[in-house]
């Protein structure tokens, strides 16, 4: 039994884990349709100073009558006291939020679960590690604060390369930031599932990328991935083909994410508590029961 | 609970008389206990508050089977002639309804807090083995993990369990099977046999032994001691339903897609049933209640379950859509991830679920159909595509 608590990235050890501390939206970035990025500051500038995440956490966040939602942190590990959460409005809550707007004040718990594993890409042991990011839509958002992270230590990496899928070209999210990574040593692509007017870019599933790289060293590179499950099922597959280790994948999964503490048993997906054990986990974990329709 | 020292070291046998079981709910409630225990309400023997000692099912005893169960009366005034039914104890330490968090509008803002702890310390009595080994099971989801539940941790911490070695024993137990009774072993601060002299008494814990001095108790005598043996025995000797556990998790995992599961999915309701008498299943929903205006909100943890359809809701759909996929949550759930996340079953052996199924399907059953016949696949076509359960570009749901 998992007796310790996780000492960065975790709520506090003997904390209530269902005590939400009241955060005000201060700023709205749009991003697509019915997208934007919400940037939070905590009222009380106590636990704000103790507040830490790891890439890859999520918050619940809370509208008081209506309910919560897990909403995966997308702002930089190190700069915890400047929170953005990209959500789409698609429920009671997110569309609570994007009415509420700038001002508005929430409610938070967090962060909750595991964490991508950037920490073991920069501190390898031998050669600098190659590192893939392949996002799907939205899936884009928890993968940001593993991008800002890598690129805080770019010089311990060898390649970085960041696939985007989306379905148009006006869903691409964070668009204008995708010259900036280019400048701080990050291969992006990106592609579509619809050609629109005026694009000119690749048209296909986001695989078709990441089957056409040419790996220098499979067997020391890393892949995260964050989108649709199916997507992410046929990426791994894609991944195995391109000799990347099955334990070197890692994939961010969703359920339905109600306590986020392990104690509901909503967010089950075979012996994982997504909430907990998840939402990051490498593919041998789940392989097996991401193949099952309905578990 | 308060303590749990070595058994052997405290296990002092004593006995008392019948009419002693009146001085001992007395004596808790002077204590400042609520004494919950078993009587007979709406037709069945349910667990609530006792004033006294003469509340308890004397001269009761029930009969059980898959989807059946009849109280029925009978000449002896044994208190404790009966076996589980369909109320558990997970009810008063971990409460159907309960408020887990508030907030309250403050000028343009909210003030967030949590309900003050306001619960009795209760007093079980009448915990049987099976029981026990659900508390025990109970404790590690909520209280051993990363995060502790305070309202489970709140209240099992003030507990006191007084547990009753079961005498008989009815169709749907298997309690021998998941090794968990029918004897109380261990997890109570008092363990009572009933004989015909008294009941027994087994000291578990300082607590239990600090009651028993207070009771008017004799040494036990070899005959006492013999029959109280001999009461257990019959119990473990009337258990007839078994349930094979050896690599139960491997099995089940590896039959996913094992045509049983369409089978039994056919005869469920997905009425909820099973899991709510089930003593360790531990599934819930947090909703908002709010008072006319909005500016009073509770958040209430209610008592969810795997078979309600909403239950995997995720954006874009729920990933259990049919009874299939929702009884075998429930079911690898109870025998086999349960091991990956809590080191145990997840199944007591209690039998409540048989029994409370309204269409009696038997889990033992279940499991014994997929073991004689493993590794089975349906004949279905498996979609393996785009299941639309699985078409979701979106981390959000609400």
């Amino acid at each position: 039994m998992n007796l310790k608590k996780t000492s960065a990235g975790g709520i506090a050890l003997n904390a209530d884990p269902w005590q939400a501390h009241e955060v005000r939206v201060v700023q709205v970035i749009p991003e697509t349709l019915g997208v934007a990025t919400y940037e939070l500051e905590f009222v009380d500038p106590a636990f704000a100073r103790d507040y830490h995440f790891l890439p890859g956490q999520f918050n619940m966040l809370y509208v008081p009558g209506i309910g919560e939602s897990a909403i995966s942190i997308s702002s930089p590990a190190d700069s915890p006291e400047f929170l953005r959460h990209t959500i789409r409005a698609v429920g009671g809550v997110t569309d609570a939020i994007a009415a509420g707007g700038k001002g508005m004040s929430l409610g938070l718990r967090g962060p909750f679960g595991s964490s991508w594993p950037t920490e073991s890409c920069i501190q390898h042991v031998g050669a600098p590690k190659d590192v893939l990011l392949v996002a799907g839509g939205i899936g884009l958002a928890p993968l940001r604060s593993a991008i800002y992270e890598l690129i805080r230590y770019r010089e311990r990496l060898a390649r970085i390369v960041l696939l985007i899928g989306s379905r148009t070209a006006d869903d691409l999210l964070y668009l204008t930031e995708y010259e900036t990574w280019k400048e701080q040593g990050i291969e992006v692509h990106t592609t579509v599932d619809k050609k629109s007017e005026g694009w000119e870019g690749n048209v296909g599933v986001v695989t078709a990328l990441l089957n056409q790289l040419q790996l220098a060293q499979p067997e020391n590179t890393v892949l995260m991935t964050c989108g649709p499950e199916v997507m992410m099922h046929h990426v791994a597959e894609s991944a195995l083909h391109l000799q990347i280790r099955a334990d070197n994948i890692w994939l961010s999964l969703e359920r339905n994410m109600n306590c986020a503490i392990g104690i509901c048993g909503h967010c089950q997906l075979g012996p994982e508590f997504l909430c907990k054990d998840g939402p990051v986990l490498a593919y041998p974990r789940v392989a097996e029961w991401l193949k099952v329709q309905g578990l | 609970m308060s303590d749990l020292p070595t058994l052997q070291a405290h296990r002092e046998s004593a006995i008392i008389a019948k009419s002693e079981l009146n001085r001992l709910v007395a004596i808790l409630r002077e204590e400042g206990y609520s004494v919950v225990g078993p009587r007979v309400e709406q037709g069945a023997i349910v667990y609530a508050e006792l004033e006294s000692a003469d509340e308890l099912p004397i001269g009761w005893t029930d009969d059980q089977g898959p989807g059946s169960y009849r109280l029925e009366q009978e000449e002896s005034k044994d208190y404790f002639a009966y076996n589980v039914g369909p109320h558990s104890w997970k009810q008063f330490l971990f409460p159907p309804r309960h408020v887990v968090a508030t907030a309250d509008r403050c000028g343009d803002g909210w003030r967030m807090e949590q309900p003050k702890a306001n619960h009795p310390k209760y007093a079980f009595l009448g915990v049987r083995a099976c029981e026990l080994a659900a508390i025990a099971i109970q404790d590690r989801v909520f209280m051993q993990g990363p995060y502790v539940d305070p309202i489970y941790s709140d209240r099992r911490s003030t507990a006191l369990i007084l547990a009753v070695n079961c005498t008989q024993a009815v169709s749907t137990c298997f309690c021998t099977s998941m090794g968990t009774g029918p004897r109380c072993s261990s997890g109570f601060d008092l363990a009572l046999t009933e004989i015909e002299e008294g009941f027994v008494l087994e000291v578990g814990s300082s607590a239990g032994a600090d009651l028993l001095s207070k009771l008017e108790a004799r040494p036990i005598s070899d005959s006492a001691n013999k029959s109280a043996e001999a009461k257990r025995q019959r119990a473990e000797d009337q258990i007839t339903k078994r349930m094979e556990t050896e690599g139960i998790r491997e099995l089940l995992m590896s039959n996913l897609e094992h045509p049983r599961w369409d089978h039994v999915a056919e005869r469920c309701l997905s009425c909820t049933n099973c899991t709510m008498v089930c003593p360790t299943c531990f599934c819930s929903t947090v909703g908002e209640v709010t008072d006319l205006k909005g500016d009073h909100v509770e958040r209430e943890r209610t008592w969810d379950s795997c078979f309600n359809l909403e239950f995997s809701y995720v954006a874009g759909g729920n990933v259990r859509n049919d009874r299939r996929s929702r009884y075998r949550q429930w079911l690898t759930h109870k025998l086999a991830s349960w091991f990956d996340q809590f080191d145990s079953s997840g199944c007591v052996g209690c039998g409540r679920c048989i029994t409370w199924c309204p269409v009696g399907i038997d889990l033992t059953e279940e499991v014994s159909a997929i073991r004689n016949e493993p590794n089975r696949k349906r004949s279905l076509p498996i979609v393996q595509s785009t299941p639309s359960n699985l078409c979701r570009n979106t981390k959000d749901k609400a």
